[in-house]
C-alpha cells in the first residue's frame, strides 16, 4: 500500500495532466472530424452510382482524397502537416498543435464509417420517403442520418478508440497525453511502473469509452431485439 | 383518371437492353380498384413505379386527368408524389419513429407540424384501428399491423390515388384478408382509387372491380374481373388460373395432411 500511495503522490499530478489531455485531444478531434466526416460521408453516399445524386467525377475524386488521406500512416502525416498546422492554430506543440493532424487524419476515416452506416439504410425506405414527397436534403435528414444513427454511434466509438491510440504517437512529438508520458519515463528513463500504469489507464479508458458507446447506441436504437 | 399511353421502359442499351415494359396502354378510372397482374419479373413493380415517377417511362406518356405528367421535375414531381400515396410489400415503415410519427412524415415534409399534424394522424390511426399503438415502434407491431401504419401514413395527404406494391404479399391467409377489407373500406368510403400490384389471383378477385394481366413487359389482357378470370382470352392468364388452381390443391391437400 506505502508502495501505491507512494506512486501516486509522485506521479497522480502527472497521470491527471496526462489523462485531462489524452482526453481533450481525442474528443476535439473526433467533434472536429464528425464536423466535416458526416458530410463528406453523406457525400460519398449520395453521389456514388446507384445514389440519391449520381455525380460519377465528383464521386471518384472524393473516393480518392479518402483514399489518399487514409493512406498516410498517422506519424508520418503528423510531421508532415506542421506547417499546415502552425498556420491553423499558430503551433505545432502542445495539446493545439495535437488537434490539428488528428482531425485531418480522423476526417477521412470517419467519412468512410459513416458511409457504410448510411449505406446499410435499407433501399425501400428511401423509396417510402421519395414516394411520399421528399426531396433529397429531407432523405438525408429525416431518413438516412435518423434510421442509421445507432450504427453512427457504434462507428463513433471506434472513431475514439482510433484517435485515443493516434494520441498516443502525438504525444511522441511533444503534445503531452498518457503516450507521452508512458514513452518519457517509462521507456526513456525505463520506469516500469509508469510504463504499466499508463498502460492499465489505456486498458481503462478505452473500456470506458466503449461501454458509453454500446450505452448510447442501445438507448438511441428503437428496434426490439427479438432473442 | 390515369391514363398511359404507349409507356415503354428499357434499362441498360444495345444487345444488353432489358425491356422492362413495352408499349402499355391503360386506362384507370377514379374510384377504380385496379389489379395489376403478373409473375415475378413481368414487369408490374416497374408499371406500378412509374405512376409517380419514381421510375421514368423511356417513352410514352402518363396522364393524370388529361395532364401529363412524364415531363415533371423539380417542385412539381414532389408536388405529384405527395398526392398519390404508396405502400409497399415489405411495409417500409421507419423504425427508428413512433407509430404516430410514421403517420405524421408526408405531413412534416410539407412544413406541417405539430398539434394539427398529429390530430391529422390520430384520425388516420384511428381509421386503421391502432390509434392505441401510436407510440409504439415498428418493431413491435404485427405484420398486418405495419401494414395498416403504412396505409395510414399513405393517406396522410390525402391522396386520390394509392398504389399497392404487393402489399399482403408478406401476410398469412387471415391477416391479408382483413388488409383487404380495409383497402375496400378505403376506397368505398374515402372515394380513393387503387393501383394493386398483386401475383395473387385471389387478392385481385377479392377487390379488384378491373385488372390487367401483364407479361414479359407487355399487358395480355385486360378488362371487368370477372370478364377477365371468368372468360380468359390469353394464354398468360389461363396459365396463371391453372396455377393458382394448382396451387389451391396443394393447400387443400396440406390442409388435410395436418388433420389427419
Amino acid at each position: 500500500m506505502d508502495y501505491i500511495s507512494n506512486f501516486i503522490s509522485q506521479y497522480g499530478a502527472l497521470f491527471a495532466q496526462g489523462t485531462v489531455d489524452t482526453l481533450v485531444m481525442t474528443l476535439a478531434s473526433t467533434l472536429f472530424a464528425y464536423l466535416i466526416g458526416v458530410p463528406l460521408g453523406v457525400l460519398l453516399v449520395i453521389t456514388a452510382k446507384d445514389g440519391l445524386k449520381p455525380q460519377r467525377a465528383l464521386n471518384t475524386v472524393l473516393g480518392w482524397i479518402v483514399n489518399i488521406g487514409r493512406s498516410i500512416p498517422f506519424i508520418i502525416l503528423l510531421v508532415a502537416i506542421i506547417p499546415f498546422t502552425r498556420l491553423v492554430v499558430g503551433t505545432s506543440l502542445g495539446v493545439p498543435g495535437a488537434i490539428v493532424p488528428l482531425t485531418v487524419a480522423a476526417i477521412p476515416f470517419v467519412g468512410r464509417m459513416v458511409e457504410q452506416s448510411l449505406a446499410e439504410v435499407d433501399g425501400g425506405l428511401v423509396e417510402a420517403a421519395q414516394s411520399f414527397g421528399a426531396n433529397t436534403w429531407q432523405i438525408v435528414c429525416k431518413v438516412m442520418l435518423r434510421e442509421s444513427l445507432p450504427s453512427l454511434v457504434r462507428g463513433a466509438s471506434i472513431t475514439v478508440i482510433t484517435l485515443f491510440g493516434y494520441t498516443a504517437m502525438a504525444g511522441a512529438v511533444g503534445a503531452g497525453g498518457i503516450g507521452d508520458i508512458a514513452i518519457r519515463y517509462g521507456y526513456q528513463r525505463y520506469l516500469g511502473d509508469v510504463m504499466i500504469a499508463s498502460i492499465v489507464l489505456c486498458i481503462v479508458l478505452v473500456q470506458v469509452f466503449q461501454s458509453i458507446g454500446d450505452l448510447v447506441a442501445r438507448l438511441v436504437d428503437k428496434r426490439v431485439r427479438r432473442s | 383518371m390515369i391514363q398511359l399511353q404507349h409507356v415503354c421502359k428499357t434499362y441498360g442499351e444495345g444487345e444488353n437492353a432489358h425491356h422492362a415494359l413495352r408499349n402499355v396502354n391503360l386506362t384507370i378510372n377514379d374510384g377504380d380498384v385496379f389489379g395489376i397482374i403478373g409473375a415475378s419479373g413481368a414487369g408490374k413493380s416497374t408499371l406500378v413505379r412509374c405512376l409517380n415517377l419514381l421510375e421514368r417511362p423511356t417513352e410514352g406518356a402518363i396522364l393524370y386527368d388529361g395532364r401529363d405528367i412524364t415531363g415533371l421535375s423539380g417542385r412539381a414531381l414532389l408536388e405529384l408524389r405527395s398526392q398519390v400515396g404508396m405502400i409497399f410489400q415489405n411495409f417500409s415503415l421507419f423504425q427508428q419513429r413512433t407509430v404516430l410519427r410514421n403517420v405524421t412524415f408526408p405531413l412534416e415534409l410539407r412544413g406541417e407540424k405539430g398539434e394539427a399534424a398529429r390530430k391529422r394522424a390520430m384520425e388516420l390511426l384511428e381509421l386503421v384501428g391502432l390509434a392505441d399503438l401510436a407510440e409504439r415502434y415498428p418493431s413491435q407491431l404485427s405484420g398486418g399491423q405495419q401494414q395498416r401504419v403504412a396505409i395510414a401514413r399513405a393517406l396522410a395527404n390525402n391522396p386520390k390515388v394509392m398504389l399497392c406494391d404487393e402489399a399482403t404479399s408478406a401476410l398469412d391467409t387471415r391477416t391479408t384478408a382483413s388488409i383487404l377489407q380495409l383497402l375496400q373500406d378505403i376506397n368505398r368510403e374515402l372515394g380513393v382509387t387503387l393501383v394493386v400490384i398483386t401475383h395473387s389471383l385471389p387478392v385481385a378477385c377479392k377487390i379488384c372491380n378491373r385488372v390487367a394481366v401483364i407479361d414479359h413487359g407487355r399487358i395480355v389482357e385486360e378488362g371487368a374481373t370477372a370478364a377477365v378470370f371468368g372468360n380468359p382470352q390469353s394464354p398468360v392468364t389461363r396459365e396463371l388460373l391453372a396455377n393458382d388452381d394448382m396451387l389451391a390443391a396443394i393447400e387443400r391437400d396440406a390442409e388435410k395432411g395436418q388433420e389427419g
